[in-house]
């Protein structure tokens, strides 16, 4: 391991704690901008989470041990993902054979805690959160593993760092279709894991028509804090995915670290224009959308193997 | 193979005793345990050594004609099915004595104390038979015992009902079995026989469908695990998990038995992939919304039994496609799922029955709030449901990821049919793995979680030292043998290369083990840190009421049931597996209490069996007039049999055959 590999690693941690908010200021900012207003600082989320982490606790008097273990499992398991997919140019900070299926489990461990810690609150609006968020990752899920399956099989690797090589510019020239597939398929996927609009809406004033918002309800200051960084970080992880997908540049470094960086913020405004123009589907309508995402993805896998 | 043969008369002769040791009093419990707990020390050395490469050893016992001898044997097969059947079998005993030590002044406890004993010795009895006749007798030994147990509350009608849809099941299962015998036992019925006579062609494709079919009973192969949801739910929890442990992995024991006897004549591999597919969906989507949380359990066993299923699926399609590494990664991750899924669902099912001796009740919108009232089960069963989800850092994530490596290299090595088909294979085995999620979290939710949904939940009491003691062997288990993987990978060598006579090679499924277990460190270290991290965070706290959204008064009954959580995927099922609901609609402008059920049978049993059943028991209605009571008739018929019998072989040898 020579210097700039330890640089490049370090470079990376940094990246993956520092940024990820910052794309939710992106998306903000396009939203407010899109509507005609200012809008808040690009760094309004450092801020908040400086504030909500200074706070006191409200805590139920329902809750138990669980109720804390959502929030930690939620960033801990953030941070593993984010060390498992390639960001900025090269390799990720730790890539094996399989480190896709670990990517899924991982997040489904932070699933599991986040819905626990809604249950055990005991409130029926919680429960109604968890339930639709565990109903809509049922259908999420096929379509995420589906589009990765597509890359594996593309480029005959299987770690995440193996199919966002350089072996992916090669994919671009041959199956060019299916990676365009795949890529509509991640946004859909990206949309409804970090609960945005068309799945989710995230502004939302009224408890009754939230899934990931109204789980969360009961957790507020530090708690709300962490929350709010583990689910950037889980953004941050998606929106990386697209990005290495869409843009297959291979060197020279500082211009894959520009692109990529440029292409995080696009997605952040992309994800803004959406918000802003469309409204969230009925909640009847999203398995529908979801589903759509996994037939994309099953559509990009015959076309690669035929 | 002499201590197996010891663990067998230490657990006959502990029943005999325990059920001698008289009506009240704790004597024929603790008689019966430390008789199981004996038998494990007996025969866990004989079945370690056969894992670590001693040839394989068999004994013939002189018996009575017309079986003359009875052959007892031990392989690496076998031994792979002993090591977790008589440790499972001791943990679970020693959890029966205390589990049913309650109904001491009520019941006469040395009957399921000799029972179970029994049901271990006729398990151990199946894995080491060498022949056909013996296996045949022990399997049924190990039905009638079963059976008994199951039956133990038989004061109740759906536990009677129960007992009886298992012994049916059981015995269209073995009368499969019996007839795949005969055929197999063209040159003999020792095993030795069958292994020097191969079938070839037709008949063995027929012998191996009914081996399926005979063996799949009993493993909870889906369309055949209808008789699983109710016999776990009836049976005493220390039972269930036993039989949901061990048992139903007898019938996988049975398929590979006869894979070794019948050899490559039959597609094995894509037959027991699609299988194991279709298990694990069916057994995860009912699973999803049933009230009773052992017939949930169950349930997912039907799905582990899937996946175990699927990874020896890709294992022996790989095997025979010439994928050496493939092979080894797949048979690898469902032989270890088998010893996997041995640890959770026993954890799961002592846990299941902790809660039900805490709390009274099996019923998941009964119970509530448990975490408070019964710390340490409510630990130790979240630690359960995390593993038997599947999720990383515990034991039942090690093994799917296995199976996850070979289904997915397969599909990207195979060619375009079949790489599709197995890459479609790896997105249903997502597709079980969120399911599964959702499922265990609503267990965990309604029973444990918010707050208490019944009186009796309100009142619950922590179990005692005897419950939970067993329950923590199994966890330490669960959270050690993702990192003990890696090395037991060598004592699956020699079970591999008796299934597919071909060399294996153990660096590929440890090496693929190793990042797991780093994967298991960070996991573990970074949440203690950050719980603890959060738990300084939130040290300044004020304590209030859950936020109702503006509403002052909720009730725990207001809180989201297990009927609510499951009802948005239950939209989504296909419309075979849904329950079925009859609700009365609202229609006035304000309305009155109203009635709804939701029936909640298997929907096989519900669509197809009682259906064909009720057909059946009609049209042989009609055939009542034979039975007349009268003795001299049924003389009469039996003198008519063997006249029949006589003339059909008469004219066979005389005028046929010449």
């Amino acid at each position: 391991m020579t210097i700039t590999d330890v640089a490049e690693a370090i470079g990376k941690v940094i990246v993956i704690l520092a940024f990820p908010p910052f794309l939710l200021g992106v998306i903000a900012r396009t939203k407010a901008r899109v509507a005609g207003r200012d809008g808040p600082p690009l760094l309004q989320p450092y801020y908040d989470l400086v504030k909500l982490v200074a706070k006191d606790s409200v805590l139920s008097r329902t809750t138990t041990w669980v109720f804390l273990a959502g929030p930690a499992v939620a960033l801990v398991a953030a941070l593993v993902a984010a060390a498992l997919v390639p960001i900025g140019s090269g390799r990720a900070l730790w890539a094996f054979d399989g480190d896709f299926i670990a990517l899924a489990y991982v997040l489904g461990l932070a699933r599991y805690f986040t819905m626990a810690a809604a249950l055990d609150t005991g409130s029926s609006f919680e429960g109604m959160g968890a339930a639709r968020e565990a109903t809509f990752a049922c259908l999420a899920e096929p379509a995420f593993i589906l589009g990765l399956l597509v890359l594996a099989r593309a480029t005959g690797s299987l770690s995440l760092s193996g199919f966002l090589g350089p072996a992916i510019v090669h994919v671009w020239s041959v199956g060019a279709a299916s990676l365009v597939l795949v890529a509509a398929g991640l946004l859909l996927v990206l949309l409804a894991e970090n609960s945005r609009i068309p799945v989710d809406d995230p502004n939302t004033h009224l408890e009754l028509t939230m899934i990931h918002e109204v789980m969360i309800l009961d957790h507020g200051g530090p708690l709300l804090g962490v929350i709010l960084y583990g689910s950037s970080i889980k953004l941050f992880v998606f929106a990386s995915l697209l990005v290495r997908i869409v843009i297959p540049l291979d060197h020279p470094a500082w211009l894959v670290w520009a692109t990529f960086l440029a292409g995080l913020v696009a997605v952040a405004v992309v994800i803004g224009v959406i918000e802003s123009a469309m409204a969230r589907l009925r909640m009847p309508y999203v398995p529908a959308l979801l589903l759509s995402g996994c037939l994309f993805c099953a559509l990009a896998l015959v076309l690669l193997v035929r | 193979m002499i201590g197996c043969w010891g663990a067998v008369v230490v657990l006959t002769a502990s029943a005999l005793a325990a059920l001698a040791a008289g009506r009240h009093g704790r004597a024929p419990s603790v008689i019966a345990a430390a008789g199981a707990v004996i038998a494990a020390g007996l025969a866990l050395p004989s079945a370690i050594g056969s894992l670590a490469g001693a040839a394989p050893v068999e004994l013939a016992v002189a018996w009575a004609p017309p079986i003359d001898e009875l052959r007892i044997g031990i392989d690496p097969l076998s031994a792979f099915f002993i090591v977790p059947l008589v440790l499972l079998g001791a943990i679970c005993g020693i959890y029966g004595a205390v589990y049913l030590d309650d109904q001491r002044t009520r019941r006469w406890l040395a009957v399921p104390a000799c029972f179970y004993n029994l049901l271990v010795a006729a398990m151990l009895l199946v894995l080491i038979s060498r022949d056909a006749i013996g296996f045949i007798v022990a399997w049924e030994v190990m039905t009638l015992t079963s059976y008994f147990l199951v039956a133990f509350d038989h004061t109740q009608p759906e536990v009677r009902r129960a007992g009886w849809v298992y012994l049916i099941a059981s015995h269209l299962g073995v009368a499969c079995v019996l007839s795949s015998f005969l055929l197999l036992g063209d040159g003999g019925f020792g095993f030795a026989d069958i292994y020097a006579h191969p079938l070839g062609g037709a008949s063995a494709v027929v012998a191996a469908v009914l081996a399926l079919v005979g063996f799949g009973v009993k493993a909870g192969i889906v369309p055949l695990h209808v008789w699983l949801p109710e016999a776990h739910a009836a049976a005493p929890s220390h039972v269930s998990a036993l039989m949901s442990g061990v048992m139903i992995k007898l019938g996988i024991y049975g398929i590979l038995r006869t894979i070794t006897f019948v050899g490559p004549a039959v597609p094995w591999g894509p037959i027991l992939l699609g299988l194991g597919v279709v298990g694990a969906l069916v057994g995860i989507s009912l699973a999803l919304y049933q009230r009773d949380i052992k017939r949930a359990l169950a349930y997912s066993s039907v799905e582990n039994i899937g996946i175990v299923l699927i990874g020896l699926g890709v294992g022996l399609w790989a095997a025979a496609n010439g994928y050496p590494a493939i092979a080894a990664l797949g048979l690898c991750g469902g032989l270890f799922h088998i010893w996997n899924h041995v640890i959770m669902k026993g954890l799961m099912f002592l846990g299941a029955g902790s809660l039900l001796h805490g709390a009274g009740t099996r019923d998941l919108d009964q119970m509530g709030g448990l975490v408070k009232r019964m710390p340490r089960t409510s630990a130790l069963v979240i630690l359960g449901t995390v593993a038997i989800s599947a999720l990383p850092p515990l034991n039942g994530f090690a093994s799917e990821w296995l199976i996850y490596l070979g289904l997915t290299r397969g599909g990207i090595d195979a060619g375009p049919g079949s790489g599709l088909l197995l890459l479609f294979a790896v997105a249903a085995m997502a597709t079980v793995g969120v399911l599964a999620v959702m499922c265990f979290v609503r267990i965990v939710g309604m029973a444990l979680l918010g707050r208490a949904r019944s009186d009796a939940a309100a009142q619950a009491h922590e179990s005692g030292k005897g419950l939970v003691g067993p329950m923590a062997v199994l966890a330490v288990a669960a959270i050690a043998m993702p990192f003990l993987l890696p090395v037991l990978v060598g004592a699956l060598a020699p079970v591999i290369e008796q299934l597919t006579g071909a060399r294996f090679e153990a660096g590929i499924a440890s090496d693929a083990l190793g990042p797991l277990a780093i994967l298991g460190i960070v996991l573990w270290v970074a949440i203690i840190v950050a719980f603890v991290a959060i738990r300084r965070l939130v040290r300044r706290r004020q304590v209030a009421d859950t936020w109702g959204c503006g509403y002052l008064a909720p009730t725990p009954r207001m809180q989201y049931s297990g009927a609510s959580f499951a009802e948005g995927i239950h939209r989504l099922l296909p419309r075979l597996l849904r329950a079925r609901i009859v609700a009365q609609p609202s229609t006035e402008l304000f309305p009155s209490p109203k009635d709804m059920q939701a029936d909640r049978q298997d929907p096989f049993t519900r669509a197809a069996y009682e259906p064909l059943l009720d057909r059946g028991a009609r049209r042989f209605g009609q055939l009542r007039w034979v039975q007349q009571g009268l003795l001299h008739l049924y003389i009469l018929y039996v003198v008519l049999a063997v006249v029949v019998v006589i003339a059909i072989v008469s004219i066979r040898d005389y005028w046929v055959l010449p």
